[in-house]
């Protein structure tokens, strides 16, 4: 099982049902794919990230009907700095696909996609308390796992392990 | 968390209702979840989880060690399956490095996953009976359960917090007689659970208690992220060591259980019967188990030998290394999910070609699951609470990380 250079080109990538899905539905919105380590990646325009869900939802040959997870990665000091990453799942295609969305330190704002999936609620709200991410749209968008009065982000890259003493 | 005072999450809005805390610290809550509830009479209106009570930082921490120190952190976040965790981690290292894991390491790691699997399952099942008042349940579920940590012990040295699995392989030979208990162990426990569906299957006390309580349909399963069984106890057919196998999981027979009902009964008899699956698989992987090395041939990556390690100086050469400065992970990212005992557990590990993680993010199966319990709640009596916290099965420690 050698490790295989990633595919990084979009034209390359283009027949991948998912991507092929995006680009049918709204080319713009695709800013990249990657393909490594037999997953794939999309990487989505910021604005267009709820519809390209519930595209890629309501796909009749390959619907990612269940949201498996979000997360974020912090790539300070460089720009755009974070990642939100949606991990979908075809129940009935058995298929994984990974959403990304790339976000400026200066306005970390994207849609949420609570109206997509309920199940987002608490993953975007993790994000939040975790990344200072906000979603916008979200019906309940407070801390979850840190104390109300917290202040800072802990998963940020710029926060100490230790915390501050 | 947060939230010391209840005002603002719940406004009740009628005057009919009041406002319950139960929790942090509620026997039946498994832990420290605090749940909010509005109730009219006995009635709930309105329902909030509260976590984050037992949030320790995993992932931050993660990020500051080595990759192989981050296997004994994630013992520790479900205290009940450490072995899936640790299987979840290294198939995700694994295959960020491209790594290839002799057959009989693969073999041994499902063995281990499915005695964890029953041994969370025992638990889950004692603890969920006791709180709906069957006490007897408990003691009977717990005899079985030490003797599957007697064998963890025997192979792993610890009874729980086993960090038994290493980046290539797995840590150490299991010991003579291992087998033969584990295979003793396999014979007998099928009786067993005869024993305890004796005790609640067909009990009418049981039956009224959790048969329609706290329904949830296989679309509010998915739309909420529900996943094991959970999500089939709605009637989804999906696990993933059948549908998206690891581990050499596609070379087991095995049943997925299904019900349909998606009641607390329902998650019940899936479960249970998982119990004998897992039984099943057990005995398939002592039947089969291949002959071979359990550690794979990667000399920076994997520790050598003892043996070696005194007469070999490369082999003492690495070992100090890999101590020392870890090992580097070429740049990448993963996202590996197993079949925990709850659902699906997912680790998503990046990494920038450096010795230590850049991220490693954990999809908690409970955090997802967790989030049913409203739709289960709302509209139902107070007293079936207590029944559908137990029937999700929930570990605060992996919700809150």
């Amino acid at each position: 099982m050698a490790l295989v250079p990633a595919i990084t080109d979009l034209q390359e990538l283009k027949n991948h049902p998912a991507v092929a899905r995006l680009l049918g539905w709204n080319a713009e919105a695709v800013t990249g794919a990657k393909f490594d380590r037999d997953e794939m990646t999309i990487y989505v325009e910021r604005d267009h990230i709820r519809e390209a869900c519930v595209v890629l939802k309501e796909d009749s040959a390959c619907p990612f009907n269940f949201l498996s997870d979000v997360t974020c990665v912090d790539w300070y000091p460089s720009e755009p700095r974070f990642e939100v990453i949606y991990h979908l799942l075809s129940i009935p295609a058995k298929e994984r696909v990974r959403l990304k969305v790339r976000l400026n330190s200066s306005s970390p704002v994207v849609e949420s996609v609570t109206p997509v999936w309920p199940g987002a609620n608490y993953f975007e709200r993790e994000v939040f308390d975790l990344f200072g991410i906000r979603f916008t749209g979200h019906p309940y968008l407070r801390r979850i796992l840190m104390p109300e009065d917290w202040e800072g982000h802990p998963l940020r890259k710029d926060y100490p392990v230790e915390g501050y003493r | 968390m947060a939230h010391l005072t209840p005002t603002p999450v719940l406004e009740p809005g009628q005057d009919r209702t009041m406002i319950l805390n139960m929790g942090p610290q509620h026997p039946s809550t498994h832990g420290v979840l605090r749940v909010l509830l509005e109730i009219d009479g006995e009635t709930v209106v309105r329902m909030m989880p509260d976590i984050g009570y037992l949030h320790t930082g995993i992932e931050k921490t993660c990020e500051a060690k080595f990759y192989q120190q981050v296997v004994p952190l994630t013992d520790r976040i479900d205290y009940l399956c450490p072995m899936t965790n640790n299987l979840c981690y290294v198939l995700a290292v694994e295959k960020l490095l491209g790594l290839e894991i002799p057959p009989k390491a693969q073999w041994l790691r499902v063995l281990l996953n499915e005695l964890t699997r029953i041994n969370s399952h025992l638990v889950w099942l004692g603890t969920h009976a006791m709180d709906i008042g069957a006490l007897t349940v408990f003691l009977y579920c717990f005899r079985e359960r030490e003797e599957i940590l007697k064998i963890f012990e025997m192979a792993s040295g610890q009874r729980m917090m086993t960090s038994y699995f290493r980046v290539g392989g797995i840590a150490l030979e299991p010991p003579l007689g291992f087998f033969d208990r584990v295979r003793e162990f396999a014979g007998y426990f099928p009786s067993k659970v005869d024993e305890y569906e004796n005790l609640l299957t067909g009990n009418p006390i049981w039956g009224m208690r959790t048969k329609g309580v706290a329904r949830m349909t296989a679309d509010d399963a998915i739309a909420l992220g529900a996943s094991g069984p959970t999500l089939r106890g709605s009637g989804v057919d999906f696990d993933l060591r059948r549908d998206m196998p690891y581990s050499s999981y596609e070379k087991f027979q095995f049943k997925v259980p299904v019900s349909q009902e998606g009641d607390v009964f329902a998650r019940y008899m899936c479960r249970v019967q998982e119990l004998r699956e897992s039984t099943a698989i057990v005995r398939q992987a002592l039947d089969g188990m291949p002959e071979g090395p359990i550690k794979a041939d990667a000399p920076g990556i994997v520790l050598p030998d003892r043996e070696k390690m005194k007469t070999q100086m490369e082999a003492l050469i690495y070992h100090f290394k890999i101590i020392t400065e870890g090992f580097a992970v070429p740049a990448g990212e993963v996202y590996q999910a197993v079949e925990s005992p709850r659902g699906e557990m997912g680790y998503y590990v990046v990494s920038d070609g450096t010795a230590k993680p850049y991220r490693v993010h954990m999809r908690a199966a409970c955090l997802a699951n967790l989030q049913t319990l409203p739709k289960m709640c709302e509209g139902r009596l107070l007293a079936d609470v207590v029944a559908a916290i137990g029937s999700i099965d929930i570990v605060l420690g992996e919700i809150d990380r």
